[in-house]
């Protein structure tokens, strides 16, 4: 694997004040067939950190992800993961640093001739242990989105709150350091989209993992920024009054391929802009 | 339809030639490099290979009955129906085999491989498995060149020996030849130069069936309709083009081996 560049490792104290960021985009640029999608976008997302990404459909939400995982390269700038520069790797390369993020694709993109257990256990036989070694994981992974009963079930035979659930479940089986969602909600019906939000949120506030969040839906990410997951009731709460945003959540707005904002739920309540007093309403 | 100038178009075909050459180069790179997917390898063998073998039972019968049948009537004219198994043997061996295996193995897999590389590129399963670190070129593309160009060298073999046993079953009941006497002919008008060129053909078309197949498969867009246009153009694609590689062998290997 690549060295950490250290360019922006003596950058990123200066400019953001936290040395712990672990995806960073340096004024990132795509187009695809002349029109551009991302213009110039910077922003970082720290250790612990949930970000969500929120814009019109077409606004480049689900691009950023696909190029945080270097899917798709930008045509200007600089995106660091986990210190890597993607934008310049390999894609051999490119192959070991993603086996530290997980995903969640927007239609789940389960392998659709794969059984729900094949598809949790993807990663892990990927690396090697026989298919005995990975039933605890795959149980423990399917358990943490209450699906261990679909284990020899296709994807096919699930509904889609359930595929993306099992797409949770196998992002999470190998406890990534980075995980990636994209519109986890979109389409699910309210009571789907609390127990997918309820899962992410027990991901950040259990496990502390740094993720990034696509969604168009306003209300997914207030609730995430307003509830916490109590281990003992092993649910989401809401946060007591006078805490509220007192989460490791932040949100950043894309209009017309910039960042329009960046910061945390405190700041977008309290913004001046029309278009994201607009959207947020 | 959108007309596009012929710049464009220009720029379009030797993008992907370009696409196509890279995707063939590292199908075959791939072997020399981990992880290998051989249990991949051997289900893919199976599927194509095994999968594959009713229809090559068919057209190997039919071809080397209908090639009797078609030729017997002239051979008879010139008092030379006992030559109807040397015939029958050079044909098919030399071209028909592998041509008729390699165009039933086109039809029936290069769609299965562009239809199900395209689905899983429309769906986006392809970009789920770059996201969990898998490559697919290496998951997916290779084990299916390797096992078509194997398998195909084996299919022809047994296409080969069902065609002079499907000429040997007219010749024996529709025109009283002799069964040990066509057999004989058979054998012997065999030369070293026949069967080197007919066994050398499978190899060359399982790499165009698989190659094509899977690079119209991964570069599948827009939806159904274009994983619908991605099997078709495979089908066509590699079916053209086991035509346009077959004469230049032929021409090479007789080049190579001086002979006629």
């Amino acid at each position: 694997m690549a060295a950490p560049p250290t360019a922006i490792e003596q950058r990123a104290p200066s400019e953001t004040g936290a040395s712990s960021n672990v995806i960073v985009f340096e004024n990132v640029s795509i187009a695809f067939e002349g029109k551009t999608v991302l213009d110039g976008i910077s922003f970082h997302l720290e250790k612990g950190e949930t970000k969500a990404i929120l814009g019109v459909a077409g606004s480049g939400k689900s691009t950023i992800l696909k190029l945080t995982l270097g899917l798709i390269c930008p045509d200007e700038g600089h995106i660091y993961v986990l210190g890597d520069d993607v934008s310049q790797m390999r894609e051999d390369d490119l192959f070991e640093l993603r086996r530290k993020i997980g995903m969640v694709f927007q239609e789940s993109a389960l392998f659709d001739s794969l059984t729900v257990r094949e598809n949790v256990a993807f990663r892990l036989l990927e690396e090697g242990p026989s298919e005995e070694e990975v039933d605890k994981p795959v149980r423990e992974a399917l358990s943490f989105v209450e699906l261990e009963n679909t284990v020899d079930k296709f994807p096919s035979e699930l509904s889609g709150g359930m595929r993306r659930r099992v797409a949770i479940a196998r992002a999470i089986i190998t406890h990534p350091e980075i995980l990636l969602y994209d519109s986890p909600t979109g389409g699910l019906d309210p009571v789907t989209s609390t127990t997918i939000i309820e899962l992410i949120v027990k991901q950040r506030d259990v496990y502390k993992t740094s993720s990034l969040l696509v969604t168009h839906r306003i209300q997914d990410t207030f609730m995430m920024a307003s509830h916490y997951f109590d281990r003992k009731a092993n649910k989401m709460l809401p946060l007591p009054k006078g805490q509220r945003g007192e989460v490791p959540m932040t949100f950043l707005i894309l209009r017309d391929g910039k960042a329009i904002f960046d910061g945390d739920v405190q700041q977008l309540a309290h913004s001046k802009d029309e278009y994201i007093k607009e959207f947020i309403s | 339809m959108e007309l596009i100038s012929p710049t464009e178009f220009g720029k379009e075909t030797i993008k992907s030639v370009q696409d196509y050459s890279l995707l063939a180069a590292h199908s075959v790179a791939n072997l020399f490099r981990k992880p290998r997917y051989f249990a991949d390898m051997i289900q893919q063998a199976d599927l194509i290979g095994f999968g594959s073998l009713p229809i090559i039972v068919l057209t190997g019968l039919s071809i080397g009955a209908e090639l009797a049948l078609n030729s017997a009537n002239t051979l008879q004219r010139f008092g030379s129906l006992p030559l109807i198994g040397q015939l029958v043997s050079v044909g098919m061996v030399r071209e028909l085999g592998p041509i008729i295996t390699g165009l039933m193995v086109a039809g029936r897999n290069a769609s299965g491989m562009a239809s199900e590389l395209g689905s899983m590129v429309v769906t986006e399963q392809i970009d789920a498995m770059r996201a969990l670190g898998t490559d697919p070129m290496k998951k997916l593309v290779t084990p299916r060149v390797i096992a078509t160009t194997v398998m195909l060298f084996f299919l022809t073999i047994i296409s080969d020996l069902l065609g002079l046993f499907g000429g040997a079953v007219v010749s024996v009941l529709l025109f009283g030849l002799d069964w040990h006497q066509y057999w004989n002919t058979a054998y012997q008008a065999l030369v070293f130069q026949d069967v080197f060129m007919g066994l050398m053909k499978p190899l060359f078309f399982g790499f165009i069936i698989s190659t094509i197949g899977c690079y119209y498969g991964m570069t599948a867009r827009g939806g159904t309709q274009g994983v619908g246009r991605a099997t078709t153009q495979a089908v066509v694609a590699s079916s053209v083009l086991i035509l346009v590689v077959d004469l230049f062998i032929t021409k090479l290997l007789m080049a190579v081996f001086s002979y006629q």
